[in-house]
Formats: C-alpha cells, structure tokens, sequence
C-alpha cells in the first residue's frame, strides 16, 4: 500500500465564533480573516511539514486546489509542489490532487506546468484531474455548471494529446480551439504522468476510469464509515466491466491521528478535529449544488438512494450519503459530526495508539480495497510541532505495520522516475550523489 | 382551468412542448425563470380574447435538448426555431418572463420584422457591474419561493410535485429547468443584449412587479433607455420578480391594453 501524505493548507486562525457569525468558509468567506503576514508563517509551516513528511519515508506528498476557500489555501497547487520539487526528499513521488482543468482556456497551461513539474522532479508527478467542486468552479471561478463536466472531459483530452503527441497539432474542440499545440516542455514520464481522478460516488466516473485506466480516489472528509457504500459501488463497477481487482485502482483520503496511547491521542486531536469540522466544514448550503453540476444520471441515484433510504427508515443514516448529491452531505455534516467523540465515532477520523491505528487501516484497507492511502496527518488549526509529531509516529510505528498490504499486487499507477543518480543535485541532500 | 391543447416540435432534434389556448389573435408567451411545469391562471387570463401559445423553451419542462447549445447564437437560433415551428414568427406580439424575455428581445433584435410588439416581464440579458442582479441559482430551496414572488407559495405551488407525478423524474425535470437557465445566463445573467436593443424597432412593454428582487428596477430604465423603438414601463403593485404568477390578472390586463 501506497501511503500518501495530502496537505490541504487551511487557515489555522479563523475566529472560535466562526459558525455563528459566519455563513460560509468557501466563495463568500469575509475577507477580513485573512492576515497574509499571518498566512506567511503558515505557508511556511506547511511547506515545512511537507518536507518533514517527504523526509520520513512517505510515497508521495500530495496537494489539490482550492479557491475563495478558508481551509484550503492552494488556489494554484502546481506552484506548492514547484517549491517542494526542489527541497523534498527526491524518493519521494509529488502528487497533485489536482487542477480543475474545466477552469483552463486554454488547457495547455495545464499541461504545460504539469510537464514542467515532472522535467523538474525528475519524473515523480502523479497528476491529478478532478472537475473540482461546485464552490471552487462554479462559484468561485464563475465557470458555468451546465458546460463544466463537458468542458472537462475536453481539456482531459487536449492536455493527454499535448503531452503524447509527437507534431505540433490543430486542437478543434467545442469550447477550446487552438492553432499550434506543441508544449515545450514534455513530461519525463512516458507516455506520461500516471493520472488520478478524485471524484464522489457517480457510476460515469468509475465507468471513465475503468476505461481510460485511471486511479479513482475518493476524497471524502467523512472517513471510511461513509465511504463503504460509495468503493463498494465502485469495486462492482469494475467487477461488471471485467476489470482485475488490483486495489491500486483505487485512492481513499482518511484523518489520522496517531499518539502514544488513545488516551493521548483523544487529547492532542480533539482541536484540531473540531476546528476542521466545526469551523472549516462551515459551507453554505447556496453554493453546494448549482444546477447542473450533478449530472442527471447521478440525480436518479440519488432520489432514487433518498426513496430507498427513507423506505430504509434513516434519511441520516451515514451508509446512505455517498450517492446523494453535496448539499444533502453539507446538512448531514452540519447534524452530526462537529464534536470530538461523534466525529470519531463516525470514523470521521481514526484515532489511536501506533497499533490501533494500524490495524484499523489495516482493516478497512481490506474492507474498501483501496491500494493507494491518502492521508491528512495534519488537519484544522494543528500546529507544526504536532503535525511533525503525528508523521513521525505514523512513519516509524504505522507505517511498518502496514508494509505487506497489497505487496502482491502491483503498482501500475505509480511514477516512473528517472534513476536518482541521473538527476541533477538539489537542496535536499540526494543520496546516491552523495554516495559517489 | 381548463386543459391547454398540447403538441410538440422538434428543436436541433428534441421535442419541445407546445401549449395552446383561446381563440382570437395569437400571441406567444416564453416562460420566465423555473420554467412551467403546470398551466397557471395568467394564461387563462391571456386566452380569454386571444390564441395564448406557449412554446416550452429547450430544457424547461416539457422540453429537453439545452445541452446541445454552447453559446448565444446556438441559443438564438433554437428559439427562433421554436417559435417559428410554433407559428409564431409572422407579426405575432411575443411576451416573456425573464430568462424567457431576454431572449424574446433577442427575437425582436435580430428579426425586427418578425415581432410587432413585445411584452416583457423583468427581463434578464442586462448587467450592472455594481448591482448585479440576484443570483437565483444560489439559493436553498426554501429561499427560492421568496425571492421570486410576493407569495412564495405561488412559486411552491408551481413546483410542487402533483399527485400521480413521477416521484423521480418531477424533480430531476425541475432542476433541469434551473440548469437550462443557468446554461444561457450563468454567472451574472447577461448576454450582452445591451449592445443589442438598438435593434429593437417594435413597441415595447416592460413589466416590472414592484416587490421584484431578482432585477433592479434601474434595469428597466437601462433596457428603456437602450431600445430603438417605443418603450413604456409599468410596475405591477404586490409583485415579485415572476409577476405573472403573484398577479395574473393585473398582468394580462396590462398587456392586452398594450397588444
């Protein structure tokens, strides 16, 4: 298993009264929050953290993209991991989680620096394409939700081709045209990057990356409790359509939270947890599902899931949100899971003891068959110190606990470098360099 | 009420419902934001001295096809279509409500010959940088009933799903409509129809209810001030943005004065 350390870079300083004074963290978020001097010590706090991580023996350091967002403060990811491809540990895979390209036109801007970042990186990028949510690419970015998931499905198309094809190439698309396609420079990896497709529960999605042979990762801040209905619609998906089982086809975010004890543990991340879930979670229901964005497909499921839910007797119940569209979840999150004990309790996020700890990703590793582990080790308003803390425990007591999972499957979806002692030197000692 | 006859045409290969009712001079009617999922009292008002034909716009309900049009001219082009198929591009006067006005101004800017009066209810299409209009997308759902009428039951009762409906596909078919507006006007609602209303020759109606808070009400005095033929504005008293639905008569009065 692939374990993969996911920053999100939220605001650590928003106000204790947040909720009741404030309609949302996302698009309309008061700007007066915002102290950059502030956020400049917290751009470096992560960075930092990052670093620590790549240090520790993670597989990959991962970022995604955010905007107008107080808990996500990468409006531009790919310049994140331009700062990290230099300084972190050159073992150690960068993942960007990824760009919205819908937002790009053209979207050579995005093939571009995604085949910057791998020249520079020596061939560690994993690139991400998500369609983005409805806050950052609606809302935020004005971009219209009726055209955004066709819009997507070009500029996917578009930034393969210009990173595959060999001539210089006329791009005829509906809502991009372009004369010259012909992006200096190319990606280290052949054919290149391995791309990985954060998406929610929708069948369109796994059926897309069961075709194109794409990693689908489900990004849920819900944890593995409500993540079971959403991978195991996944994992049938794929056994319909005839493809292996190799559970590196699958990525699943979880908060973990590790100590010397669970006593210990249920101290150190009681804040953090409640900041990120009280106070960053805080999104206004206006902005979560603007018409369009679900498709109508996804809109069946999810009437159809409320109908069967309701028959089920539990509009709440935690097993019955992966089909239903965001704002039911906003409400559901709103209801539920802003305290300490029921956000663990749900499974919001695993908390424990190295052992505890282990075992539980151990279990629900098997029992969503995911190969590809992202991880929020650093969460809400946590500080460096405890971050550092929580990845070094993780590394050195977790981490080895988990080595044999999956080691009989390979990792097709992983990147393919180039040799450490063909890369350049760089600020972070390189070892095989070193050793000559 | 009773029933409307119904047929369908055909728009870039996509049926498009077609309501019709009344005897007398035909006019057309395109329908404002939401779209009509229901007959509702403002048309019977018009039908009691005149032919009320009411083409379902691409996406709204009754109608599908909006995701195969990508920009303004694919836009004007179906509704010219859709009119055209619905008998109603020979000198007809053509009314609209909103989403559906600004694109019944467009009919009568780019084919002045073709409609001799126009009747429009706030009309959308316009944008002021400094006041934008309200953003109906972004809304919860109990809040869109407000926004748009003086009674927001008006609005609910339009909505809601009535008995026999097709619990599944009653609501996808309204969030269709919703998607199909914001297709023509996301973010901001304007087409840049400012550039266009100098072509607008015919005589003009603007209906505003007085209580609307989706269009600023210096909006109709931009669209006035920006037309090439004659234009008056009335405002209706104890109305919202869809006046049509919180005074149907006062309405339809007004514009069969005007027709």
């Amino acid at each position: 298993m692939k374990h993969c350390w996911f920053h999100l870079m939220p605001y650590t300083e928003l106000p204790e009264d947040f909720r009741d004074n404030h309609e949302s963290v996302w698009v309309d978020i008061d700007s007066t929050l915002f102290d950059p001097e502030r956020a400049h010590h917290m751009y470096n706090d992560f960075l930092d953290e990052m670093e620590f991580a790549a240090e520790m023996g993670f597989d990959a350091i991962c970022v995604n993209e955010h905007h107008s967002n107080g808990y996500g403060l990468m409006p531009s990811p790919n310049l994140m991991l331009a700062a990290l491809a230099r300084r972190a540990n050159p073992q150690t895979a960068l993942c960007v989680l990824g760009n919205s390209i819908a937002l790009y036109n053209p979207p050579t801007r995005v093939a571009e620096e995604m085949a910057m970042l791998d020249c520079i990186s020596g061939g560690r990028l994993i690139a991400g394409f998500p369609v983005g949510s409805p806050m950052d690419t609606c809302y935020a970015y004005g971009q219209n939700p009726s055209q955004l998931r066709e819009r997507y499905a070009e500029a996917h198309d578009f930034i393969v081709r210009a990173w595959t094809e060999p001539e210089t190439f006329a791009f005829n698309g509906r809502f991009n045209q372009q004369r010259y396609v012909n992006i200096w420079p190319r990606p280290v990896q052949k054919p290149h990057p391995p791309i990985w497709v954060p998406g929610g529960g929708s069948v369109e999605t796994w059926r897309w990356c069961a075709e194109m042979d794409y990693v689908y990762c489900y990004l849920s801040y819900y944890g593995y409790k409500a993540a079971r209905a959403t991978m195991q619609g996944f994992w049938d998906e794929m056994d319909r359509l005839g493809k292996d089982r190799n559970p590196y086809r699958a990525g699943f975010l979880q908060f973990v939270g590790v100590a010397e004890s669970e006593a210990q543990a249920r101290e150190l991340y009681r804040e953090p947890a409640e900041y990120f879930y009280d106070r960053c979670l805080r999104v206004s229901a206006r902005y979560a599902n603007p018409p369009g964005y679900v498709t109508e497909a996804t809109q069946r499921a999810g009437v159809e899931s409320q109908i069967a839910t309701a028959a089920a007797g539990g509009p709440d119940s935690v097993d019955n949100t992966s089909a239903r569209p965001g704002i039911q979840k906003v409400n559901l999150i709103d209801k539920n899971a802003r305290q300490f004990d029921a956000i663990v309790e749900n499974g919001y996020v695993i908390i424990g003891s190295p052992d505890q700890v282990a075992e539980q990703l151990h279990e629900i590793a098997h029992e969503l068959r995911f190969g590809q582990l992202l991880m929020l080790l650093q969460f809400g308003n946590m500080g460096k110190d405890l971050a550092n803390y929580n990845t070094r425990l993780y590394a050195e007591k977790v981490m080895p606990q988990l080595a044999d999972v999956w080691s009989e499957w390979e990792n097709h979806w992983w990147p393919k470098p180039m040799s450490l002692p063909d890369r350049a030197a760089t600020n972070f000692p390189n070892p095989a360099l070193a050793a000559e | 009420m009773d029933a409307p006859a119904v047929s369908h045409v055909e728009v870039s290969g996509n049926p498009c419902r077609v309501w019709s009712k009344g005897s007398g001079r035909r006019i057309g009617f395109l329908a404002g934001f939401g779209g009509l999922p229901k007959w509702i009292p403002f048309l019977d008002a018009l039908a009691t001295e005149n032919e009320i034909v009411v083409p379902s716009i691409p996406g709204f309900p009754g109608a599908v096809g909006h995701t195969s049009f990508d920009s303004h001219i694919d836009w004007v082009l179906a509704i010219r279509d859709l009119l055209k198929q619905s008998g109603l591009l020979d000198g007809a006067p053509l009314i609209g409500s909103g989403p559906g006005g600004s694109l019944a101004a467009d009919m009568a800017a780019f084919w002045p010959g073709e409609i001799n009066r126009l009747a429009l209810i706030a009309p959308w299409g316009l944008s002021d940088g400094d006041a934008p209009m309200a953003d109906p997308w972004a809304r919860r759902p109990h809040e869109v009933g407000p926004l748009l009428c003086n009674v927001p039951q008006h609005w609910d009762e339009l909505k809601a799903e009535p008995e026999g409906a097709n619990s599944v596909e009653w609501p996808i078919e309204q969030a269709r409509a919703l998607e199909a507006s914001a297709r023509i006007f996301w973010p901001l609602g304007n087409t840049g129809l400012a550039k266009r209303l100098g072509h607008i020759a015919c005589p003009t109606l603007l209906i505003r209810g007085e209580g609307d808070q989706v269009i600023p009400a210096n909006y109709m005095e931009a669209f006035r001030a920006g037309t090439g033929g004659e234009t008056t504005i009335e405002a209706i008293a104890n109305a919202g943005h869809l006046a049509e639905l919180d005074q149907p008569q006062a309405v339809a009065d007004a514009i069969r004065a005007f027709i």
